[in-house]
Parts: structure tokens; sequence; C-alpha cells
């Protein structure tokens, strides 16, 4: 008995000698305590990183959770995480982690290499179905991991991979202990639901989950085994928890923290944003405006070969599928007063789908696009179209240029677009009929029965680096959107977009990268798969006494660093 | 005010305003998709009879707006922009029930400034011009619709109630599955089947029929127990004892007693299916961009920025209130009438 007390005895010694490897925060220091409140959208769906693909969850397990290499939102680039350092060989292929030593699960256990490789084979598991998955396969094989030592890691890839430590941002590091028996039993996906006592769940993130109340409300505690500290010492993070309130929509969302009920909003819209402008000395809270985003809204033609079924559709083709008509759109639209009616001027034209806030990638050389309806009408001209008496564009077979526009009438901003659009292209003889659909059903219409002439939509890039966006670019890509499910490329500059991605994809060099994908951005340009049209900037608003505050561009616009997020008078909160 | 004169006064106003309506491409000062994008959100055009410089003019007139420098949407008055108020100018082209075209209009300013009485959208359109061409279809689909729902509504009630027995029962389980069927499911399904474009009056009678379509169940079951309880009355059985058809006591002693419920009901349903128009546009069945309805107005000005800055896009909405309004006082008129005749 004795004996045992001594070899416990023993082993706390042993525990509180190996000081814990922190990670030192570069953020200015803070005062410790208070809670922040913020309004989400719709409950989540899950506690679960493995399955969680939904913004709302995502959002929430990202805050509990963390990942060995994480992609600082600030600076859009890489930085150390879980992981303390890192080596790559020469051809990219063989990656080396070093992990942290002595850190601990919000739960208390230990954390080292073999959470790490259980993590791993969890998202690669087909079995199990993980979002993750598809960003661990490379040229459809996965990577391998495999433990070295404790707190040592190496991983393989197929082939090279130029975007390389990126991929390992947001891709959560598992508890063994609490998921392996799940694991086993083939339950992962399971796991961890709104019901599962939050006692059972556990991460590395600077918060722990404490409390779900079903419609309402998400509580999060602070992780006392949190890995970052201060410059001061003191370790993070500040904020003793974080509610999530679940306000279902923007206005109200609007309402809620105008009346100080949450102290943080995003996602809000140029019009929102000048509404809440006047009040900020009286309400003392502070609107952001991050600069434009990566989301681009466009407009797109259907480019699809198999609408034989859709005569009215496929007779159409022949006008969109001609170049000079995309561009003579393009040059028909205007910007400006997209950027100025629709965003209130809080947003960017866009010449390609790469958005000027992305830093790393985009092209600087691609002139800005301009409003000309006198070159549309030149490039229509050379198009073998013509005008009839009363002004009205005809094609060379003397039928009347009229298609419809597809776009979502959940959309404010995109049906307002529409709106716009139609104007437009009536200075240059186009009627065009704006079609306004739920959301599902005008996206079934895109990605299945391809029955639409024209359609306005908005994607977001999830990372500056273009790895991620590939199946929308490929032309064998999941979601390449103008034209689904091309065996072989349909048109030259297609197969020219692809050689490009295949071939940035293996260079490792960031400025030869950057050279080919300047050269896809300008092809992009000129091709106009899409038209696009403006990406909104990132507005988001903040209580004026909340320190570190930092809204970025890339997604979890605000809470990116919310270990870091400090009062400056925590009294109050 | 004596019951007759409260239903003059309602049917008056409704006249009036269908009137009014029917004629909005010559009220209207501006076509209703024409944008004016340096001007999103004008307020209402002041008329004014005495200038900056406090000079009397005789005829009125509008000052033209300048930016008033305090961002998106703010305008000032332009006091060297004196622009007087002309009648029977000519603008837009418009055609009066498809037939007579013409370009004549009540009233505007001269070109290129424009008058807006009730203040533009974001799009610079003149809210009162969309307000009137909006009409048309709120006004008309609302009330052709309830005529169509409460006309099922009739027939399948009165049949149950009088023949009953099984024919009672099939036509009531029916009506249980109209009311039962979902909704949503059906008009997307409904979408899908049309072509991608359905054109203004198509898609405005497309409204009419599946408004009246999905509403007629309710107040079938409402005539039908009116019908129903009819039947055993005295002076119907004592009708029937005569020997009179069943077709005589239809028309002479039953359906006059299910007019009020039916009127009632009228009233009730045309200020929502003004409104149900919305939901349908929403699902791309409805009058889509750039036509406007009160439905889709409102919708529009649903947003909270709208809501705290530009109050006159509300005016769909205080047009809704006389018209429900009207609506009810001849209702009540209508009741009283049939009971004094009854």
């Amino acid at each position: 008995m004795r004996l045992l007390a001594l070899i416990l005895l023993g082993a706390a010694w042993a525990q509180s000698g190996t000081q814990p490897d922190f990670l030192l925060s570069a953020a200015a220091p803070g005062n410790m305590g208070g809670k922040l409140v913020v309004s989400i959208r719709s409950e989540p769906r899950t506690f679960n990183p493995v399955t969680a693909v939904d913004q709302v969850s995502v959002g929430i397990i990202s805050r509990t959770m963390a990942d060995l290499i994480h992609i600082n939102r600030g600076s859009q680039k890489t930085e150390p995480a879980l992981a303390r350092s890192w080596t790559a060989s020469k051809d990219g292929t063989v990656f080396t982690v070093k992990l942290r030593r002595g850190l601990k699960f919000s739960d208390g256990a230990p954390f080292d290499a073999d959470d790490v490789v259980f993590s791993f084979k969890v998202y690669l598991d087909e079995k199990v179905h993980s979002p993750h998955r598809d960003l661990l396969m490379i040229g459809n094989k996965p990577i391998r991991v495999e433990k070295l030592d404790k707190f040592t890691v190496r991983f393989i890839f197929p082939s090279s991979y130029a975007p390389l430590e990126r991929l390992f941002d947001t891709l959560p590091m598992l508890p063994r202990h609490l998921l392996e028996n799940d694991y086993r039993d083939g339950k992962i996906a399971d796991a961890w639901g709104l019901n599962t006592p939050p006692d059972k769940i556990a991460g590395l993130g600077p918060f722990r989950v404490k409390e779900f109340v079903p419609g309402q409300r998400v509580v999060l505690e602070k992780n006392p085994y949190y890995w970052k500290a201060d410059s001061k010492g003191q370790k993070l993070p500040y904020l003793d928890g974080i509610t999530f309130l679940i306000v279902p929509n923007q206005d109200a969302q609007v309402v809620r923290f105008e009346a100080g009920d949450t102290q943080i909003i995003s996602g809000l819209s140029g019009d929102n944003f000048a509404a809440l402008e006047p009040e900020q000395q009286t309400r003392h809270f502070k609107l952001y405006d991050a600069g434009p985003g990566l989301e681009y809204n466009f407009l797109m033609f259907n480019l699809n070969d198999d609408t034989g079924k859709y005569p009215e559709v496929a007779r159409r083709q022949k006008w969109f599928r001609d170049v000079r008509f995309r561009q003579a759109v393009s040059a028909a639209i205007d910007r400006t007063a997209i950027v100025r009616l629709v965003y209130h001027g809080r947003a960017t034209p866009l010449a390609t789908h790469v958005s000027p806030g992305n830093k790393l990638w985009f092209n600087h050389a691609i002139p800005a696009p301009v409003h000309s309806p006198d070159k549309a009408k030149q490039l229509l001209k050379a198009a073998a179209f013509s005008w009839n008496s009363k002004g009205a564009l005809m094609d060379s077979s003397g039928e009347p240029v009229e298609f419809t526009i597809l776009v979502s009438s959940s959309n404010q901003q995109r049906m307002q677009m529409a709106t716009l659009i139609l104007e437009d292209l009536k200075q240059i003889g186009i009627t065009a009929h704006v079609v306004s659909m739920e959301g599902r059903a005008a996206v079934d219409r895109v990605l299945n029965s391809h029955e639409y002439d024209s359609v306005i939509m908005g994607l977001a890039s999830g990372d500056v680096d273009p790895t991620p966006d590939n199946n929308v670019w490929m032309s064998n890509g999941q979601t390449h959107l103008w034209h689904l499910g091309e065996k072989t490329p349909a048109t030259p500059w297609e197969a020219e977009l692809d050689r490009l991605l295949e071939k940035q994809l293996i260079t490792l060099s960031y400025a030869e990268r950057k050279e080919l994908y300047d050269r896809f951005q300008q092809i992009e340009a000129e091709q106009l798969p899409m038209i696009y049209l403006a990406t909104p900037s990132v507005l988001v608003g903040a209580q004026e006494n909340l320190g570190n505050f930092q809204p970025a561009v890339i997604e979890q616009y605000t809470l990116w660093n919310a270990e870091e997020l400090f009062w400056h008078t925590p009294g109050k909160h | 005010m004596r019951a007759s004169t409260k239903f003059r006064w309602a049917a008056g106003f409704l006249l009036v305003l269908h009137v009014v309506v029917i004629f909005a491409g010559f009220i209207a000062p501006y076509d209703y998709q024409s944008q004016d994008r340096l001007h999103p959100f004008a307020p209402p055009a002041r008329v004014h009879l005495v200038d900056c410089s406090g000079k009397l003019h005789l005829h009125p007139f509008v000052y033209g707006l300048k930016d008033s420098g305090q961002g998106f949407g703010s305008y000032a008055a332009d006091c060297s922009q004196v622009l007087p108020l002309r009648f029977f100018v000519r603008g837009d082209e418009y055609s009066l029930l498809g037939i007579f075209h013409s370009t004549l209009h009540l009233f505007g300013v001269d070109a290129p400034a424009q008058v807006k009485v009730l203040g533009s959208d974001g799009f610079g359109r003149d809210q009162f011009s969309r307000l009137l061409y909006g009409g048309q279809v709120s006004l008309f689909a609302g009330l052709l619709a309830a005529l169509l729902a409460l006309s099922g509504a009739l027939l399948v009630g009165a049949i149950s109630g009088l023949y009953g027995g099984v024919t009672d029962d099939a036509l009531m389980r029916l009506a249980e599955v109209a009311v039962a069927v979902p909704s949503f499911y059906l008009l997307l399904a409904v979408r899908s089947l049309l072509p991608l474009r359905t054109g203004p009056v198509v898609a405005f009678l497309l409204v009419v029929c599946i408004i009246g379509f999905l509403s007629w169940a309710r107040p079938a079951r409402l005539v039908r127990g009116v019908v129903l309880s009819g039947r055993e009355r005295n002076f119907v059985l004592a009708a029937r004892g005569f020997g009179a058809s069943r077709s005589y006591l239809l028309r002479r002693h039953l359906m006059p007693m299910t007019f009020p419920v039916l009127i009632t009901q009228m009233v009730v349903l045309v200020p929502q299916f003004i409104l149900a128009e919305v939901l349908l546009s929403f699902l791309g069945l409805g009058i889509s961009e750039p036509f406007p309805s009160w439905g889709n107005m409102l919708a529009y000005a649903q947003q909270y920025h709208i809501l705290v800055s530009y109050g006159w896009m509300l005016a769909p909405g205080l047009m809704l209130l006389p018209v429900i309004l009207a609506y009810h006082v001849l209702a009540d008129a209508l009741q009283e009438k049939l009971q004094l005749t009854a």
C-alpha cells in the first residue's frame, strides 16, 4: 500500500516536473475574465468534429478543437499549433511533425502521437464518411500517417503536394481515449451528438462545451488545460466562456446586437452595416469593414451538353457557347451599380473568381471589368448578331435573343443583382426574364436537371489557396457548375485550366505556383465560364471594449482568435 | 352612420381603387420597371408653392434632389432645380387593358428629372407607379382567388350537405385530403412542371388558380354545416312536404342561408390571399421581378435597414389597411341587408 502511494506520488511529481510546452501568443496581453455572447442562425447539428459540415456546427466545434498547423486568419499564412515544428523532404512527399509535449485535452487526459494517428485513421476511413477525407486524398490515394515516437509523427504523401502544411488547418485532433470505442464499434459518426453529456466531450481548443439548451443556446466555458500563454505568462483564453444564442434571421441578429444582448455580429450586409453605422457612438460598438472577402457572386450560363430534353434551353445554348456572347454580356453589366445599390458600396467588382481579398493569389495584372454597352455591341456584331428596327437583338437566324435568369428567392442580394442585370441587358437589346425560385429548387436545376438558361449564384472559397476549390475548376470536378460531368475537357481552354491546376498542385515553389495561377486567372477572365460580378466585403461589428478583435476575410471571420479576445472592463461582462 | 351610407362609402372606395389601378398606366407617371440608379431610396417628393428664397409661385413645383453628402440614400432638396408639376405629359409607353397604347400620363415633370410622390425603392424606381401597377395584381388576384375558392366551396358544401350519405362522406374526405396536402411540396412540384418562364398573365392566372385550389376545403365544410342544419329547419321540411325539388330547395332556401357565411369568409380571405401571393412568388410561382405586386413590394420592405430608414417603402401595407377595412364594412352591410330581406 505504501509502495503504491509512493509510486503515485512519484508519478505526480514527474508530471508537474515536465512543464507543458506552451505556445506564446503574439497578441497584446489582456485581462482575464468576462463572457462573450454571439448569435448563430440555427442550432448546431452536432458536436462531432468528424462529421460536422454545416457552418454553425463547425463554427462552435472549432472553438473546442485544435489542429496541428493553423492558418492565421490575419496573415493568411500557416503557423505552428499543436505541432511545435515540422520538416518536409525536398520532393515534398515526406512531412515530419514534432508535437508539443505535456499537453492535455480539456478533460485533463494527456495528448500524444497516438491521438494524432487515431485522428487521421478516423478521417481517412471510408466507412466514416468524414467530409475531411477528400482533402486527405491526393490523386485518389490517401496520405499515410506513422508514429515515430511519442511526440513525432510522419506523414507520407502519395505524390508531392504543393499546399502541404495548409492541409492540416481546421483538422481537429481527436481524443483517442474518448472516441476509440465508438470507432471500433463503427459508431463514431453518431458520437458526440447534441445529447451527449458535456463531460464526455473533450478537445484541445480554448473552450469546452458546458451546456446546450435546444432552440436557445450553446454555452462554452474556458478550457483550463489550454496550451497558449501571453507575453505576461497568463494562460489563455482570457474569457471565462462564450455563449452562442440561436437567433434565426439576420435582421433579428442585428436588433440583438444593437441592444447589446450580443457583443459580436458577423456577416452583416452592406445595408444593415449602413443602418447600424450612425449608432456606433451612442451604443458603444464599432463596425469593421475587413475588406473584400472570398465569396464571389456570378452570372453563369448553362453550358451542359445533356440538355436535349429541354429544346428551349438547347436552342439558346448556341449563343451561350460563343465566348463573344459571354464577353458582351459581361461588358453590358454595370458592376459599379451592383456594388453601389446592392452592397451600398461595400463590395468590389470582380474580373475573375479570385477576389482582391486573397492577398497571396490575386492577379493584379488583370484589368478591372469595364462597363461598356458599346463594346458589348461590337462583340455581338462580330459574332453575327444584329438588331431589328425596335432595337431588339437577333441572332444570325433572325431569332430574338431572349433568356431567363434563375435566382434563389431567399437571397435578397442576388435578387437585386438580377433586377439590375435585366435592365443592363435591355440596353443592348437582350430581353432577359428573372425566374426566382426557392433556393433548393434552384440549386437542383443547376446541379441535377440542368433545366435553366443562366443563373446567379455565389460561392465562397474556404481557403486562399487554389487547391480546395479544385472541384469547381477541374473539368471533371464534382461542382464544375457550368458543365457537369465532363469526362474529358469539353473545350481547349478547359483543358488548359486543368493542366495549370494539376501542375500547380505538384509545384512546390510559391513563385512558380503563382505564375501558373496568374495564367489560370487570365484564361478565366477571357473565357468567362462564369460572369463574375462582385465580392462583398466582410462586415462585422463588436463592442468597443473588446480587445484583440481582428476580423478576417477567411471563414470564422470574428471568433478565429477567440482565445485572445478579452474585455478591457471584464467586470461588466 | 347608417348601414346603407357605410355600404356606399366602402363600395365606392373599392370601386374607385379598382378603376385607378386599371388605369395605372395613365395615372402613374413612370413605368414600373424604369430604374433611376442615381437616386435609390429617394424620399417622397414634397410639392411646394413657396421656393427656398421665400417667393410664392402660382404653379405647384417640386425640387430636384442632390446628394446630401451623408452617404448612401440621403438627399437634400436642390434649390437651384425648380421642377414645375405638369399635367398630361408624354412619358414611358404603356398599354391599357392590353389594348390601347399610349405615352400620355396624368402628371409629371420635365425629363430627365423625375417626380416621385411616394419616393423610390433601392433601384430608384418610382414607388407610386409601382404601387398602382402592383395593385392590378394584388387586388384582382385576391378577389378572383377568393371568388374561385368560395364557388368551389359552395358547390361541394351544398351537394355534400344536401345529399348526405355516401356523397357527403366522399366529398368531405376529399376536403380533408385537400386540407392535409403539404402545400409546400405540391407547389414545388407544380413549379417544376411549368416551363422556365411564365409570362405575367399566365403567372397571374396561376396565382389565382393555385390559391383558389388550395383553399376551397375549409369554407366547403362551413357551407356543408349550414346546409346540413338548414335541411332540418321547419320551413325547409314544409317545402319538401309540398313536393319541392332538391334544386328548388337549394336555390330558394338553402343557398341564401349560406350567404352570410360566404361573405364573412370572403372578407377574411381576400386580404389573406393578397399576402399569400408573396409566398407563391417566393417559390417561383407568383409575380416576379421586375413586375410589382403589393405582396412582393412588402416582402422587399421587410428588410431591417429599410424598416428603420425608408418608411415610405411600407406604402403597400398602408394601402392594404383601407382595403381590408372597406371589405369588412361591405360585408357587415351586406349581411345586415340579407338578414333584413330574410
